[in-house]
């Protein structure tokens, strides 16, 4: 059996959610190990575990979280070393990728990135990347072993095995200068209610509502229907909104029982983030606006115009 | 204090998107400097102009990358390192990280700036990469960056707010779309550029052996489409009747 081995990312000592998400493939190709590291990686074994870890490689050095990418990846080299495994997953996430960076540069192996699922083929594994902007799926064979491949939140569904891991105590390996790049500190923005990630509508508005000074019609729906207001990377950039807010590549991936883009051209690195939702609903002035194209239903019209009207009629509905 | 900035030159995002039949980026299309570079340099620029010293811009590319690096120049860069060579073609991350590795290294440079990633769909692992092979600290995602007393400080965006994240220098920063506006060459920039030195190098030159690609395409295949559904013109009212229809249909409301 492979030997598969899962980063689980651990943010401010929580578990990641696209970390439990990977076991549900990982659990597939092998035997699965899991690997947590900093304050809260004892903790997290329990979860790890029910999702189908049977060892937990753990070790609660704060150092783990003080420091960017650098202690996380010694301490992955050093178990490497002893343990070899075939694969190990890491999420596509900031965090997650920097040290699978540098992790893959210091073995030399190389990795595959953005992947949105990972099989085993012939005795190696094979991940299907989006490519060309999510038109087409390529699939790449890793030469590499470890294979090291980052997979996409939302990619697979996390289910609960209901087994139990062992939880094993490994050296934490933090070499003399690899505390360096330090955070001193977190501020969060205001984050909206509802966690876009986790909402089952999420309302999005574009460049196509003109200016931030209208983006008000967008949280306003979002609230009328108890959802999350997301964006496309070209508001975020402009400074309209912040960029927890990103839907994309580059951003965040939604997978809601209802989207609704308001004012977004469709490119396929904002679409490649929400193609995954039920219903896709589209207000755009343009006919021929590529979102309209991949829409269950597309409204060509001023979302200014429709958007307060809309939630009006939401309101009112709900209000009966 | 020496700032080496690294640059791309990617397809045009905006020129219209095509393939050849063999699935590689078709190669007439427009090429540009990468416009998260272009953040890349600006920020540079800020950052000399601060502390004195000098930008340099490498790159890795074909002879015509030469361009992106003129770019570069003409906004103010001090001059220009391009590696190009036959085998390039078809590199991953990690070659493209050890190919700019072993033409920074020798510059011993107090920062290096990338973008967090480029717009050609790749996804930001260079960078990591790169910090990696140059034995440096990396501080990513910023969106921005300070300079004092030989310590480097910036503002990594995260997804719920940021970090503020400190290195001594040299450090690796990645820097991201939103951290500055890019200035436009001068005429003058322009001129000047054609003057400022832009060293080739090749892989033999750098040391660089190829060894086998860390991953091999085994097949590229059209994405599942979602289906288009029905489009409506809206004449004032039908917009929010369709909708509402949906979303009763839907059950969210
Ligand atoms: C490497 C890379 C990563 C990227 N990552 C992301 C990402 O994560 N997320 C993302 O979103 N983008 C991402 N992008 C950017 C993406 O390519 C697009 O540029 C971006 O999504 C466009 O945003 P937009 O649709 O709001 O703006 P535009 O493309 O300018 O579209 C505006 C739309 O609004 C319509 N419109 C105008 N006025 C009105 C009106 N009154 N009512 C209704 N409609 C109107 C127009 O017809 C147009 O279709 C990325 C790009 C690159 C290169
Ligand atoms: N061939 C290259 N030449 C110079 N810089 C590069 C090259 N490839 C990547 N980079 C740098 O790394 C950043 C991120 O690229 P990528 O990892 O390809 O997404 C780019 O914006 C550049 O700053």
């Amino acid at each position: 059996m492979p030997k598969i081995w899962v980063y689980a990312e651990l943010n401010q000592g929580r578990l990641t959610t696209t970390s439990l998400e990977l076991f549900t493939r990982a659990r597939e190709l092998g035997n699965v190990d899991a690997v947590a590291l900093g304050p809260g990686a004892v903790n997290a074994a329990e979860a790890l575990g029910r999702h189908g870890a049977r060892r937990v490689l753990v070790n609660e050095d704060a150092a783990f979280a003080e420091y960017v990418a650098e202690p996380a990846t010694d301490c992955l080299a050093a178990l490497v070393a002893q343990e070899r495994p075939d694969l190990i997953m890491f999420g596509f996430s900031p965090d997650s990728r920097e040290v699978a960076g540098r992790l893959a540069a210091r073995l030399g192996t190389g990795l595959i990135s953005n992947a949105m699922d990972v099989e085993a083929v012939n005795g190696g594994f094979v991940a299907k990347v989006p490519y060309f902007g999510g038109a087409k799926v390529a699939s790449y064979r890793a030469n590499a072993s470890p294979a090291i491949v980052l997979i996409r939140p939302k990619s697979f569904e996390i289910s609960d095995s209901g087994d139990q891991a062992e939880v094993i105590a490994v050296s934490a390996s933090i070499g003399e200068g690899s505390r360096r790049a330090r955070i001193v500190d977190r501020l969060e923005e205001a984050a909206d209610k509802v966690k876009l990630e986790d909402a089952r509508i999420v309302v999005s508005g574009g460049r196509g509502l003109g200016g931030p000074e209208n983006f008000h019609f967008v949280h306003e729906l979002a609230d009328a229907l108890g959802g999350a207001a997301g964006a496309s990377r070209a508001v975020v950039d402009a400074g309209w909104v912040p960029y927890a807010m990103q839907v994309g590549q580059t951003g965040k991936t939604v997978r809601p029982g209802v989207y609704i883009a308001a004012g977004i051209s469709g490119a396929m690195q904002h679409t490649v983030g929400m193609k995954g939702s039920k219903v896709i609903v589209a207000i755009n002035k343009d006919r021929d606006a590529p979102i309209l194209k991949m829409a269950d239903l597309g409204v060509v019209g001023d979302a200014l115009k429709i958007l307060p009207k809309l939630t009006e009629a939401v309101k009112a509905r709900k209000g009966q | 204090m020496k700032i080496v900035v690294t640059v791309k030159q990617v397809p045009d995002p905006n020129s219209s998107q095509g393939l050849d039949p063999d699935n590689t980026v078709a190669r007439d299309r427009e090429v540009v400097l990468d416009p998260g570079d272009e953040c890349g340099i600006e920020m540079g620029l800020q950052l000399k102009e601060a502390h004195g010293g000098e930008v340099v811009l490498v790159s890795m590319g074909p002879e015509r990358a030469r361009d992106a690096i003129r770019k570069g120049l003409s906004m103010g860069a001090d001059r220009g390192i391009l590696i190009t060579d036959d085998h390039l073609a078809g590199a991953d991350a990690l070659l493209t990280a050890r190919v700019l590795a072993a033409a920074i290294e020798p510059e011993s440079p107090e920062l290096v700036i990338c973008a967090t990633e480029s717009y050609d769909g790749s996804t930001g692992m260079v960078p990591p990469m790169l910090a990696e092979l140059l034995g440096l600290p990396q501080l990513t995602f910023a969106k921005h960056v300070e300079i004092a007393d030989g310590r480097v400080t910036v503002h990594r965006q995260t997804e719920e707010g940021y970090q503020v994240v400190e290195a001594a220098t040299p450090s690796l920063v990645t820097v991201t779309a939103g951290i500055a506006e890019p200035r436009y060459a001068s005429l003058k920039g322009i001129m000047a550029a054609r003057s400022k030195e832009v060293k080739l190098f090749t892989f033999t030159d750098l040391g660089i052996e190829q060894g086998e690609p860390s991953e091999t395409v085994e097949s590229i295949i059209d994405a599942e489409a979602r289906k288009s559904g029905e489009v409506v013109e809206d004449d004032g009212a039908i917009g929010v009747a369709k909708i509402m229809a949906v979303l009763q249909a839907a059950k969210v409301v």
